[in-house]
């Protein structure tokens, strides 16, 4: 704030110079600016504490314990309060009733006192003043004398005024008669007998006061008679109670605080060691039990806790006797069907060696019967895999390795197929070393069958396989440029089974289950495989893993959809392919219009990207229309942050 | 002279279909289908190379492989039908030298047997050192300071290929190519658990390998002479 002044002064200079504004002016918008920045930081830091004491409340209102007790003092002090105001007013409404009972029997004797004295006195003024005087006296001393009445009222002041108008001044002998309210000495003087309260001064000090008053009548005249009772006592009374009610109150109200404090504690130290008992079990503890002992409630919480804790127990068991059993179930079936198959499989190898010698119909049927055992071999071995991953019994055995090692590995095993088909593979691979570590077998496998799902759908048309790799993450794309995908099918790819187009011929005879090990290949890495594609443009697979056993995915160094930008989808398949290839040169580093992408491709909490699993339906793939960027269109993922994942 | 080949399978049919096979690809054939009688069978008949199955009745194959393994360093290849990880190790690491995974082709298993019976050409008198081993090729002896080292033909092979190229590092494909017999790509866990072997046997101390020393992300080379 002190910068303000500085802020002004350039004005008048500016005034008394022009030349002087030049260096004077930058500084105005400056200084404003700081004074804002400090403002805004102000603001910024005064919302951080806010914050910061919103969380802390919202902290120590959800502690039952801190509820309890806060919940105890506010609730006892609202009545506290509420009944000391009570019990206050009451207490003073007794005292004042019992006053003015006192009050009107006193008043009472006044009148008879003044009627009797003053009864036949003559009008001449002095001569009534005397008899005045005596008649106060008389009150003054009956008030004296009689004690026992008269306690009750305590000490009081009288005032006896003739009604006579005028007269007052005359008559008035050394009485307060100034104390005695206007409005009192109205309704008196119209034959009431009436009281009100006041405040009157006596040593300087004010004293609340009751006045009684009442007329009285003589034969020959009337008066007004008036008591006036200080009434210091009863407030001194009334304090002491309110003190007393105070210091009850308050010490009452604490003394229930620590007491629900302490009730509290006994319902709540329990529910912690239920708390802790509950934690060791989530932490595998199977064998963590609750002592059952304590009130019956707490027993009947720590054996249904235990109850519960066992029946976790035994589902465990039960699942891990399960999975056990599943295990041997898989590898006997896979023992047992594989030995006969064996025998079969040779046989039908003999038979096929010599087939030149059979009748036509025989070497036909012996060559039916070795393609399709081909068939149900590799039906067998994907159905043993896939049945081992819902067993939850597949294990990753990562090694280190360069990945280009296992990409060229599995372009040969590719290459005859490839062949077959007349299907280029091009690759486009970093010069250096890309190492990760990796279960060599499961990549291969998820190469391959990538590769021969590429080939196989390919028409003919090459096929590519790129790697690029960052210090955390590294990047497989297998792209073809065949019949591609229609939307909706790049999330149905990895399901069980599925098939693109049960019309179009199929050349490999895949299992169909390829796709599906796949994903759970590169799910067991901690990876993700994902499928783009565009209908009669060709379909990409990109495989994401993490170059660390057990290191996380948060992006992917190449981009998923082949044509890579919304320029890239009105591309046609042959335009397209030499576009991929110019990358060439550029191999070690991914593209610059790709990274571009990554902040749109990255799959963030399922948000953009769907989850393949076999199970869930996976986003639709909806080819990038023009002018709109492309890469979150027809993204599916298998996407670890997705909570519907697991 | 015809090799002969030990065949130890409990199942009759799978075991006549393997004799059939392996006569007519010209070799001799012995078959044992209890695995009990299988080392008995294997001191009488001398065999050039045993075809054994692990899943055998009442003794485990793992253990018939030791016992054999612990006599001899003859080739043995197991046949499984056991594709997990763990079954391949535990079976190359009670001593077989390959293996064969159930349902196979009858031209790989015979190639399998080929490549294990063919022995490395010896070259004439040639000896090789590798850190303080001493190798001496044509004697098939391996000796540190004078005292012979007993490996097993396979690792032996292993050993020589990684020798005679003493400063390149050899990836795991290439060894499985060049000692296995494997043109494809294969199994890598045949090289890693073999070097396990082969180090357990020829290193002073196994943790800190000096004869072969592995190359991290490429493979293996031979240690410093």
């Amino acid at each position: 704030m002190s910068t303000e002044p500085a802020a002004a002064t350039p004005s008048p200079d500016a005034a008394a110079a022009g030349s002087a504004q030049a260096p004077a002016d930058p500084t105005a918008p400056q200084t404003h600016r700081s004074v804002d920045s400090r403002l805004t930081r102000l603001r910024g830091q005064a919302r951080r504490g806010l914050t910061a004491a919103r969380s802390r409340i919202a902290f120590w209102s959800r502690s039952l314990l801190v509820r309890v007790v806060v919940l105890t003092l506010s609730l006892s002090a609202v009545v506290m309060i509420t009944l000391g105001l009570i019990l206050q007013q009451q207490i003073t409404a007794g005292l004042l009733q019992s006053k003015i009972d006192a009050a009107t029997v006193e008043i009472d004797n006044a009148r008879q006192t003044v009627q009797n004295s003053l009864s036949g006195a003559d009008s001449d003024p002095n001569s009534l003043r005397e008899q005045l005087q005596l008649a106060l006296t008389e009150i003054g001393r009956v008030d004296g004398s009689s004690g026992a009445q008269n306690s009750t009222a305590g000490v009081f002041e009288p005032v006896i005024v003739p009604s006579r108008i005028g007269s007052d001044a005359d008559l008035a002998v050394a009485q307060p008669l100034a104390d005695v309210p206007a409005e009192l000495r109205a309704r008196v003087s119209q034959g009431n007998v009436s009281y009100q309260y006041t405040t009157i001064r006596r040593d300087g000090q004010a004293i609340p006061a009751l006045v009684v008053g009442s007329p009285a009548r003589t034969s020959t005249d009337s008066f007004e008679v008036y008591l006036i009772f200080p009434l210091a006592g009863e407030q001194g009374t009334v304090q002491v109670v309110q003190r007393t009610l105070l210091v009850g109150g308050v010490a009452l109200a604490i003394a229930l605080t620590g007491i629900s404090a302490l009730v509290a504690m006994q319902v709540v130290r329990p529910v912690r060691r239920a708390a802790a008992s509950a934690r060791k079990l989530a932490a595998g503890d199977l064998a963590e039990r609750m002592p059952v002992k304590g009130p019956i409630e707490l027993e009947t919480l720590a054996s249904s806790f235990n109850g519960m804790a066992e029946a976790i127990r035994v589902q465990i068991r039960q699942l891990e006797e399960f999975g056990k059993l599943q295990r041997r179930f898989t590898s006997d079936v896979s023992h047992e069907l594989r030995t006969p198959l064996t025998t079969v499989r040779m046989a039908a190898d003999m038979l096929y060696d010599g087939r030149s010698d059979f009748p036509e119909y025989l070497g036909r049927s012996t060559e039916l019967l070795v393609d399709e055992l081909d068939r149900f071999e590799s039906l067998l071995t994907d159905l043993l895999e896939i049945s081992r991953y819902d067993a939850g019994m597949a294990e990753l055995s990562a090694e280190t390795i360069d990945i280009r090692s296992c990409i060229h590995a599995s372009i040969a095993a590719a290459a005859p197929l490839a062949d077959q088909f007349d299907v280029q593979i091009v690759t486009v691979l970093p010069e250096h070393a890309v190492v990760a570590e990796l279960d060599t077998r499961r990549v291969d496998r998820i190469l391959r069958n990538l590769l021969n799902n590429a080939i196989d759908h390919a028409d003919g048309k090459p096929v590519e396989v790129e790697l690029a790799a960052d210090p955390d993450v590294l990047a497989i794309t297998v792209t073809d440029h065949g019949v591609g995908l229609r939307p909706g099918e790049a999330g149905l790819v990895f399901n069980r089974f599925w098939r693109a187009d049960p019309s179009r011929q199929r050349h490999t005879g895949g299992t169909g289950l390829g796709l599906a090990i796949s994903l759970e290949d590169a799910r067991l890495h901690g990876g993700w495989l994902q499928a783009s594609g565009t209908p009669g443009e060709g379909a990409r697979f990109r495989l994401t893993l993490p170059r660390q056993h057990g290191g996380l995915i948060t992006h992917s160094p190449l981009a998923l959809r082949a044509d890579g930008s919304a320029a890239g989808s009105g591309a046609t398949p042959d335009e397209a392919g030499p576009v991929r290839m110019m990358v060439d040169d550029g191999a070690l580093k991914p593209a610059p219009h790709e990274e571009e992408l990554h902040p749109a491709s990255v799959p963030v909490g399922g948000a953009t990207a769907a989850l393949i699993s076999p199970e869930v339906p996976a986003a639709e793939d909806e080819p990038a229309g023009p002018g709109v960027p492309g890469p979150t269109g027809g993204a599916a993922s298998t996407d670890a942050p997705s909570p519907v994942a697991r | 002279m015809k090799a002969r080949v030990l065949v130890v399978d409990d199942d009759p049919a799978l075991a006549e279909m393997l004799t059939i096979v392996l006569r007519g690809e010209g070799f001799d054939t012995a078959v044992v289908r209890d695995g009990s009688k299988a080392v008995d069978a294997f001191r009488d008949v001398h065999p050039d190379l045993v075809l054994l199955d692990l899943m055998l009745p009442g003794v485990s194959g793992l253990d018939v492989c030791k016992e054999i393994r612990a006599e001899s360093g003859i080739p043995i290849i197991m046949l499984t039908a056991k594709t997990d990880t763990v079954d391949v190790v535990l079976g190359l690491e009670s001593g077989a030298d390959d293996y064969v995974m159930k349902p196979f082709k009858p031209k790989e298993l015979t190639a399998r047997i080929r490549a294990r019976l063919r022995r490395a050409d010896v070259g004439s008198a040639e000896r090789l050192r590798v850190a303080d081993v001493d190798i001496d090729v044509p004697g098939h002896q391996v000796t540190r300071d004078g005292e012979p080292i007993s490996l097993t033909p396979l690792e032996f092979d292993l050993l020589v290929a990684l020798a005679r190229k003493p400063r390149q590092v050899f990836t795991r494909e290439v060894l499985l190519e060049k000692v296995w017999g494997y043109r494809h790509a294969a199994d890598t866990r045949l090289v890693n658990v073999h070097v396990q072997r082969l180090r357990s046997k020829i290193e002073k101390d196994p943790e800190h390998p000096e004869v072969v020393v592995t190359v991290r992300g490429v493979g293996y080379r031979a240690g410093a002479a």
